[in-house]
């Protein structure tokens, strides 16, 4: 028996034109989202668990009105009910006014064993979150998970490293983070889609767990982003010509780029 | 997905939501269990799926055609039955059909617009589905409860594939001619024996089995048409249980190598040879569908979907060819502005040129010409399906017949055309194997070939939909294009103009059918001998009808995208309407040029 809660972000798309607002904030209003890409690992994960034994899987998602197509989409995937926090004083929320939020909305879930997220958003790229939920909730944390495997309550991972690979476990209640090494994530079908209809999602304010404005948004933000500019545009390469030097000429500027 | 080059969804959109108002077809009971997000769902999914799935295996598809191998069998790529087997597990083989037979009762537009995604991801490979699902679709609707249960139903699921078998070496259009017997057995069974041709899906490994639906003709049958009966022949043989047996007696000849397409095997079949022998004899063991000597008309119930998803596929195709195109000439720098002959100036891209501006334009009028066609004629087919009045149904469904050979054959044409002027765009690039749009050309020239050529639409139109009903039909299309008209009579400007060069069109087509039918009241021959042009003639009015009404669906819209449909409908109007008055002056002057040639001065 795992009933799992899987977390899910809704990002901007980005095969899209992004945006920010005026203050520096990721725009995620006016422009097309989707559920990150790296959530679909985890919602195939916990959807296998479950389906190997028991158990239910509640996606829970923090973010404006259109974030309901991210637990949507978990929805027809084969989640079985999402939560949905949305509230407008968590705009601006950094990265640890967010775990505060899902972990206030883990604990009144209550009813779980696993939290299971992605190895990051696609957006944020910060992989701080599980790490922090893990902390505020007092859980083991097991990260970037590239196996998983269960043997009664103790679930045991595989992390690849640079160098190493480690095996790592944890038994009882845990947050656990997977990569996109871990599965091949299925597609909604049809059925999916037409029962995802008939699924429950709460949606839920920040009062309703008990916290503060104060406690999240811009002016909680430990952090502030101070600007922004896109990457410049790509120049044309720098052209070597050959004058019986050519191969010293070209040593030295990999050396000089610190490629040699 | 953001930009895709597959197709548009965001014209998609637009065709659905803001001009045909898909989401009021949700009130009917037929559709009640959908609602916007299902809808979005499914397309989405389907987009997912041929731009993971299909288009990647697009190319080696096309330059690794299926081939028999050593043991006889079909061989075709890997990826193939991969992307095959996402499209089955995702459900939406059952997408239109009815609940009984394990259907999703999906909006027919709807499907029609998902469906496009595969058309223009992978037309060749998307073959097998498609096939199938018009096959399916037929069984269901005219079959035993038996049959559709034992040889429907597995289709719905996604694990078999279908055929249809009309075709014979010797008779292709002309269906009285097939010579394909079929004898009674004492069992209720019967033994097939003859040679099909062009059937497409007709072998390979794809599935455990492939119900071929066959016309036949049965001992004593009359001649022509009215003795043509149809048959459902398996592959693999059935059991009463469901289960598969042995094989049927059905064999492959050999494969066609083709233009394009090629994903798709296309098959020379031998049933009731002696390959196999089924109960220890020859003959290919079928099954009657309805009555005897009805074969026809029942494909026939069946054809006006078929031809509309046709369509379909050949917009399709020029659609993703535009898109390609497009992002072509975005991007590529050739040469500079007339008037700005600077050597030392930078080059422009290909879009600054006003002449591949003209070749962009008439692929954009064309491609969401025609899928606004295609969405419209699948709107009817829901309509005739689900219209909550009698009137209504008559009247869709008298639209229906009438605009089915126009939805087959003006995206045959004009989104061939679209993908020849893709290979323009992209010049000496497009005419290389490194860029799709050659592959694209291929793949598009069957669709003016198969399911009816161009000149069997033409007769089709002309000769039973206009002069063979009286009119009925065309009444209530000029109706139609009529009460467009005076809306954008109403909205002024430019609109106005596109619609007084509406009107003036629709007069002319409708003085000329009167004139051809007047003349063919003495001489059918010379009334039909000009049908070609007639239909091209009423295929531009309709599409330049298209137009008008999604210039009035963007009408007080702002942005890129509704900018673009205004310049697409200005171009049509201005570079292809006044072409309708030119065929329809051949057509009224009965010309006799074809109709009096000595064949011996060719």
């Amino acid at each position: 028996m795992a009933n799992i809660v899987v977390l899910v972000k809704y990002v901007p798309d980005a095969t899209g034109d992004r945006t920010f607002t005026s203050d520096n904030t990721v725009d995620r209003v006016g422009v097309d989202g989707l559920l990150s890409e790296l959530d679909e690992y985890a919602v195939e994960e916990a959807l296998k668990v479950v389906e190997a034994g028991d158990g239910e899987v509640t996606v829970l998602t923090v973010g404006p009105e259109q974030a309901a197509d991210a637990v949507r989409k978990a929805l027809q995937i084969g989640a079985h009910k999402g939560v949905h926090v949305l509230d407008d004083a968590i705009a601006g929320s950094d990265a640890a006014a967010t775990s505060l939020v899902l972990a206030k909305a883990i604990e009144k879930i209550a009813d779980y064993d696993i939290v299971m997220t992605g190895l990051a958003s696609t957006d944020g790229a910060m992989s701080v979150v599980p790490a922090m939920l893990a902390e505020r909730l007092g859980l083991p944390q097991l990260t970037f998970a590239s196996e998983l495997t269960i043997e009664g309550d103790t679930i045991r991972i595989r992390r690849d490293g640079d160098a190493a690979t480690e095996t790592i476990e944890a038994s009882g209640k845990m947050v656990v983070s997977v990569t996109d090494q871990i599965n091949e994530p299925r597609y909604p079908s049809f059925k999916g889609i037409m029962a995802a209809k008939k699924k429950p999602v709460e949606t839920w304010s920040i009062a309703d767990l008990g916290i503060e404005a104060s406690q999240v948004g811009t002016a909680a933000a430990w952090t502030k982003v101070l600007s922004f500019e896109p990457r410049p545009p790509r120049t044309a390469g720098e052209i070597v010509t050959d004058e019986g030097d050519g191969g010293t000429k070209l040593a030295e500027y990999l050396a000089s780029k610190k490629f040699v | 997905m953001g930009r895709s080059l597959t197709m548009s969804r965001r014209d998609i959109d637009f065709c659905l939501y803001e001009w045909l108002d898909v989401t009021s077809l949700l009130d009917r009971p037929r559709f009640a269990e959908h609602g916007r997000e299902t809808l979005d769902a499914v397309l989405e999914l389907s987009e997912t799926l041929a731009v993971e799935h299909f288009a990647p295996l697009n190319r080696d598809a096309d330059t690794h055609e299926p081939y028999v191998g050593d043991d006889g069998r079909v061989v075709t790529l890997p990826a193939l039955a991969k992307a095959l087997q996402a499209y089955s597990e995702s459900g939406l083989p059952s997408s239109t059909f009815d609940e009984g037979v394990g259907g999703m009762q999906l909006p027919f537009t709807v499907h029609q617009a998902a469906t496009s995604f595969f058309q223009a991801a992978s037309i060749g490979a998307f073959a097998y589905p498609f096939l199938a699902q018009g096959n399916a679709n037929l069984v269901a609707a005219h079959g035993t409860p038996e049959q559709v249960e034992t040889y429907a139903r597995p289709i719905v699921e996604g694990r078999w594939y279908g055929t249809m078998c009309l075709s014979e070496p010797q008779a292709g259009s002309s269906l009285s001619d097939i010579t394909t017997r079929a004898e009674p057995q004492d069992d209720g069974t019967w033994r097939l024996t003859g040679t099909k041709m062009w059937i497409s899906g007709g072998d390979h490994e794809l599935s455990e089995n492939i119900v071929h639906l066959v016309l036949a003709r049965t001992p004593g049958a009359p001649a022509g048409v009215k003795g043509v009966s149809l048959f459902i022949v398996p592959k693999v043989l059935v059991e009463d249980d469901g289960s598969l047996g042995g094989r049927n007696d059905v064999s492959l000849v050999g494969l066609n190598h083709k233009m394009g397409y090629r994903a798709t095997t296309n098959t020379l079949l031998n049933f009731g040879e002696g390959a196999h022998q089924p109960g220890g004899r020859a003959g290919a063991v079928g099954h009657l569908v309805g009555e005897e000597n009805r074969g026809l008309t029942y494909m026939f119930h069946m054809m006006n979907e078929a031809r509309v998803s046709v369509g379909a596929g050949a917009m399709a195709l020029g659609y993703t060819g535009f898109l390609h195109s497009l992002a072509y000439a975005e991007e590529r720098t050739q040469g500079r502005p007339v008037g700005d002959k600077d050597p030392a100036a930078p080059p422009v891209p290909l879009t600054r040129h006003a002449d591949v501006r003209r070749m962009l334009l008439a692929q954009k009028s064309y491609v969401e010409g025609g899928l606004g066609l295609i969405l419209y004629c699948a709107r009817l087919v829901d309509e005739e399906q689900t219209a909550t009045s009698d009137d209504d149904r008559r009247r869709a469904h008298a639209l229906l017949e009438l605009l089915t050979p126009i939805a087959k054959s003006w995206p045959s044409q004009w989104c061939v055309t679209a993908n020849d002027l893709a290979i323009q765009v992209l010049g000496g690039a497009g005419y290389t194997r490194d860029f799709p749009v050659e592959q694209l050309y291929r793949d598009n020239r069957l669709n003016p070939i198969h399911e009816g050529t161009h000149g069997i639409q033409a007769l089709d139109l002309l000769g039973r939909k206009v002069l063979g009903d009286g009119g009925r039909g065309l009444g209530e299309l000029l109706a139609v294009v009529r009460a467009t008209v005076a809306r954008a009579e109403e909205v002024g400007g430019e609109t106005a103009a596109h619609g007084i060069a509406l009107a003036a069109a629709v007069e002319r087509l409708e003085r000329t059918t009167q004139h051809v039918a007047a003349a063919a009241a003495d001489d059918a021959e010379l009334a039909l001998a000009n049908a070609t042009p007639y239909l091209e003639a009423t295929g531009h009015l309709v599409v330049a009808w298209v137009w008008l009404e999604q210039v009035l669906a963007a009408a007080g819209k702002e942005g890129a995208f509704y900018d673009g449909k205004r310049a697409a409908a200005r171009y049509f109007y201005a570079f292809e309407v006044p072409s309708i008055i030119t065929r329809l002056d051949l057509v009224a002057s009965l010309d006799r040029t074809t109709l009096d040639l000595d064949p011996g001065v060719l």
